[in-house]
C-alpha cells in the first residue's frame, strides 16, 4: 500500500441555524494516497464543499468542526493554529475553486497574484520567481506566458483563469490539491481540456487530488477512487470501476440511473430521477436519511449477487465481499433491510 | 489609461462649460442686472445708461462668450457690495476654506476608514456597535448644535481652544472636528459595507487558501477593492465642504468662501454669487475628475477595457 497524503477520521461539521444545529457533515473519514484522485460525488448541499473547506480549515467562522484525526503527509494538522495552517495552505496543500470568474482578485495582475504565493511560502522573489511563474504558466498550457503576466483577470477567458488558478496552486508543489467543482462553470470543450490538463499535471507532480463534483461523467474521466456523499455522510466508497460496475448503495444506484444514456432513452419517457427530498438535518436527526427516496427498482437489488461483510465496530457499515476497497454505509437498519436480505449480509 | 484620462478630461470640460452657462444665466434669471445695479429708485435714463455701459443690451450669447472670455482670464466682474474684483475677493477667502476643507476631509477619512474596516472585520462586535453609535450621532447631531457644545466645553469651560477666528492652527481644530464629523458617518458606513461585501468574495477565499497572512488579505486584497466607492464619495464630500461649510464658517467666524457666499446672497451681490457658484462647481468637477483617476488606478477594469 502506498503512502497517504491525507488522512481524515470522523470529521463532523455543525452549523448553527434558526431552529438548532445543522449537522452538515456527519462523521466522515477519508484518505487520499500519493498520486491518487479521490472524487467526492454528491448532490448540492450534501456537504462535499464543506468537507473540502474543513480540510483547508477555511470554514465560515460560525461553522463548528469536529475531527478526530487529520494528517497531511507526516504532519498532524489537527491542532494547528491559524498561523500554522496559513503556512500549510498554498504551500503543502492548495485549493482550486468552482468559479474561475471570481476566484482571482480583479485588481491585481496574474504576475502579482502568482508571485505573492512564492514570496509567502518559498521566499523567492525577483527574476528567479518570475522565471518560475512563467515556467508554471507554460506547464498549464498558457503559451506564450509572458504576455499574460501583465494582464488582469478580466482580460482572460474562464478557461484561462482556471489554468492560472491551477498554475498558482502548483507553484509550491503541494502534496495535496483540493479541486471544488473546478470545471462546473466552464463549457464542455474547455471542461474536457481542463480535466485532461489536471490529469497530466497530477501525474507529473505525483500529487494527491481531491476532486469534488456532481458530474458522474467527470468522475468516470478522472477518478481513481470515488466517495459518494449523501446528506452529510459517505454512503459508498470504492474504486471508480467498483462504483460504476457494482453500485451497492441505493443512492449510488439512483445517481447512476439518472444519467441519460443516448440510444436507451425513449422519446416521451421521463429522465431518471431520485424521488423525494433530502431530509432537514437540523437538530438531533435520528431518522432515516433515505426515507421517501426509494425508487421501484431498489427492492429488486435484494436478489443481486452483491454480498456484504460487516465491519467491526461500525454500525451498518459493510465491505463488499470480494473487494478490499469497496465500502457501503447505511444510515439505519431500515435502509439496509430494504436493500439487502439477511442472506447477503455476513458477519466479519 | 491615457485614452481614459483624455475622455474624462473632455467630459469634465463639457460639464464645466454647461455650469458656466448656467452660472452666467443666473444673473438674468433673478432680475434685470441693470436695475439691480442702478438701484430701485433710479431713473429710467440712468438704468438705460448702465445697460449700455455694461453691454446688457447686446444679444445674450454675445454677452455670454464675452463673459466667458473674461472669466477664463480670471476676471469675474466687480462685486456690487464691495466694489472690488470678485476674483480677488474669492481669492482672498479661498485659503481659509481650503484649509478647513482639507483638514476636515482628512479628519473624516482618518476617523472613518479604519473604523469602517474594523467594524467589517467583526460585524456585530463591540467595535462595530461603537462605530454604529458614532455614525448615528454624527448623522443626527445638527452641526450648529455640535459646534456650540464644543465651544461650551473646549473653549468656555476648559479654555483649551479659541472660540472663533482664523489666526492660528488652533482656531481650525473645532471647525475641523465639526465639519469632518459631519462627513464621517457616510464614509464609515460605505467602507464597512464595501469591506463586508469584499470579504465574502471568492477572491478573498482564494487569498486565504494561498496561505497569505491576514493583514495582506485585508489590506492588499480586500481594502483596495472596497475603497473604490469610498473615493467617489469622499470627493463629493470634500466638494461639499468647500462650498457648503456656511454654518461652520459662520459659527466660528472663519471668513472663508462659504461665509462670503452667505453674505453675498443676503446682500443680493449677484456677481459675487455667480463667481462663487462657478468656482465651487469647478472644484466639484476637478475633484470628480481626480476621483475618477484614482479609481481607474485602483481598478484595472475601469482603465483597461
Amino acid at each position: 500500500m502506498s503512502e497517504n497524503v491525507l488522512d481524515v477520521k470522523n470529521l463532523s461539521i455543525e452549523i448553527p441555524v434558526a431552529g438548532g444545529m445543522l449537522r452538515a457533515v456527519d462523521s466522515i473519514s477519508l484518505h487520499v494516497e500519493k498520486g491518487e484522485t479521490l472524487c467526492i460525488v454528491g448532490e448540492s448541499g450534501c456537504g462535499k464543499s464543506l468537507t473540502s473547506l474543513a480540510i483547508m480549515d477555511l470554514l465560515p467562522k460560525k461553522a463548528i468542526r469536529k475531527v478526530e484525526e487529520m494528517t497531511l503527509g507526516e504532519m498532524n494538522i489537527l491542532n494547528f493554529s491559524e498561523k500554522q495552517m496559513s503556512d500549510v495552505r498554498g504551500n503543502k496543500m492548495g485549493m482550486i475553486f468552482q468559479e474561475p470568474m471570481s476566484s482571482l482578485n480583479p485588481s491585481f495582475t496574474v504576475e502579482n497574484q502568482m508571485l505573492e504565493t512564492l514570496s509567502r511560502h518559498r521566499a523567492i522573489v525577483g527574476a528567479e520567481a518570475k522565471a518560475l511563474v512563467i515556467q508554471m504558466l507554460e506547464k498549464v498550457g498558457i503559451i506564450p506566458a509572458v504576455k499574460r503576466l501583465r494582464q488582469y483577470p478580466h482580460q482572460l477567458s474562464g478557461g484561462l483563469r482556471q489554468r492560472v488558478m491551477i498554475a498558482m496552486t502548483l507553484l509550491c508543489e503541494p502534496q495535496l490539491i483540493i479541486a471544488d467543482e473546478p470545471t462546473t462553470a466552464l463549457d464542455v470543450t474547455i471542461q474536457a481540456q481542463i480535466l485532461k490538463l489536471m490529469k497530466n499535471l497530477q501525474n507529473d507532480f505525483d500529487v494527491g487530488l481531491i476532486f469534488i463534483t456532481h458530474d458522474l461523467g467527470v468522475v468516470a474521466n478522472i477518478a481513481d477512487r470515488v466517495a459518494v456523499m449523501y446528506a452529510g455522510q459517505i454512503v459508498e466508497e470504492g474504486s471508480v470501476f467498483e462504483i460504476f460496475d457494482n453500485p451497492s448503495h441505493p443512492y449510488t444506484r439512483g445517481l447512476l440511473s439518472c444519467i441519460p444514456v443516448p440510444g436507451k432513452i425513449k422519446r416521451g419517457e421521463p429522465l431518471g430521477s431520485i424521488p423525494g427530498m433530502v431530509p432537514s438535518l437540523v437538530g438531533d436527526f435520528s431518522g432515516c436519511r433515505f426515507s421517501g427516496r426509494w425508487s421501484g427498482d431498489d427492492e429488486q437489488k435484494k436478489n443481486s449477487n452483491i454480498n456484504l461483510v460487516a465491519i467491526d465496530n461500525e454500525e451498518n457499515a459493510f465491505k463488499v465481499q470480494g473487494s478490499e476497497s469497496h465500502f457501503v454505509r447505511f444510515c439505519c437498519n431500515e435502509c439496509l433491510e430494504k436493500s439487502y436480505n439477511s442472506k447477503q449480509r455476513k458477519a466479519s | 489609461m491615457l485614452y481614459y484620462t483624455l475622455k474624462r478630461l473632455g467630459l469634465a470640460g463639457l460639464v464645466a462649460l454647461t455650469v458656466s452657462f448656467i452660472s452666467f444665466g443666473l444673473l438674468y434669471l433673478s432680475s434685470d442686472p441693470a436695475i439691480a445695479m442702478a438701484g430701485e429708485t433710479a431713473a429710467d435714463a440712468d438704468i438705460e445708461a448702465i445697460r449700455q455701459l455694461y453691454g446688457f443690451d447686446r444679444p445674450i450669447l454675445v454677452q455670454y462668450f464675452d463673459w466667458l472670455q473674461r472669466a477664463a482670464s480670471g476676471d469675474l466682474g466687480k462685486s456690487y457690495y464691495f466694489r472690488t474684483d470678485v476674483s480677488a475677493l474669492i481669492g482672498e477667502r479661498l485659503p481659509t476654506t481650503m484649509t478647513l476643507g482639507l483638514c476636515a476631509i482628512t479628519f473624516a477619512i482618518v476617523l472613518s476608514v479604519p473604523l469602517g474596516v474594523a467594524a467589517a472585520i467583526r460585524p456585530n462586535s463591540f467595535i462595530d456597535r461603537v462605530a454604529l453609535f458614532l455614525s448615528v450621532m454624527g448623522q443626527a447631531l445638527p452641526s450648529f448644535w455640535f459646534a456650540l457644545m464644543l465651544i461650551v466645553f473646549l473653549s468656555v469651560s476648559l479654555r483649551l481652544l479659541p472660540v472663533s477666528g482664523s489666526d492660528t492652527w488652533l482656531h481650525f481644530v473645532m471647525p475641523t472636528i465639526v465639519l469632518g464629523y459631519y462627513a464621517a458617518p457616510a464614509i464609515m458606513r460605505l467602507t464597512r459595507t464595501g469591506m463586508l461585501e469584499v470579504l465574502s468574495t471568492d477572491y478573498i477565499r482564494t487569498a486565504r487558501a494561498k496561505g497569505l497572512r491576514p493583514p495582506v488579505v485585508l489590506f492588499k486584497h480586500a481594502l483596495r477593492n472596497a475603497i473604490i466607492p469610498v473615493v467617489s464619495l469622499a470627493a463629493v464630500q470634500f466638494g461639499f465642504m468647500l462650498g457648503g461649510s456656511i454654518v461652520v464658517e459662520t459659527i466660528f467666524a472663519l471668513h472663508g468662501a462659504g461665509f462670503l457666499a452667505w453674505e453675498s446672497i443676503t446682500r443680493n451681490d449677484l456677481p459675487t454669487v455667480q463667481g462663487l457658484i462657478l468656482v465651487f462647481s469647478l472644484f466639484y468637477i476637478v475633484l470628480t475628475f481626480i476621483a475618477d483617476l484614482i479609481n481607474a488606478w485602483l481598478d484595472p477594469r475601469i482603465r483597461i477595457k
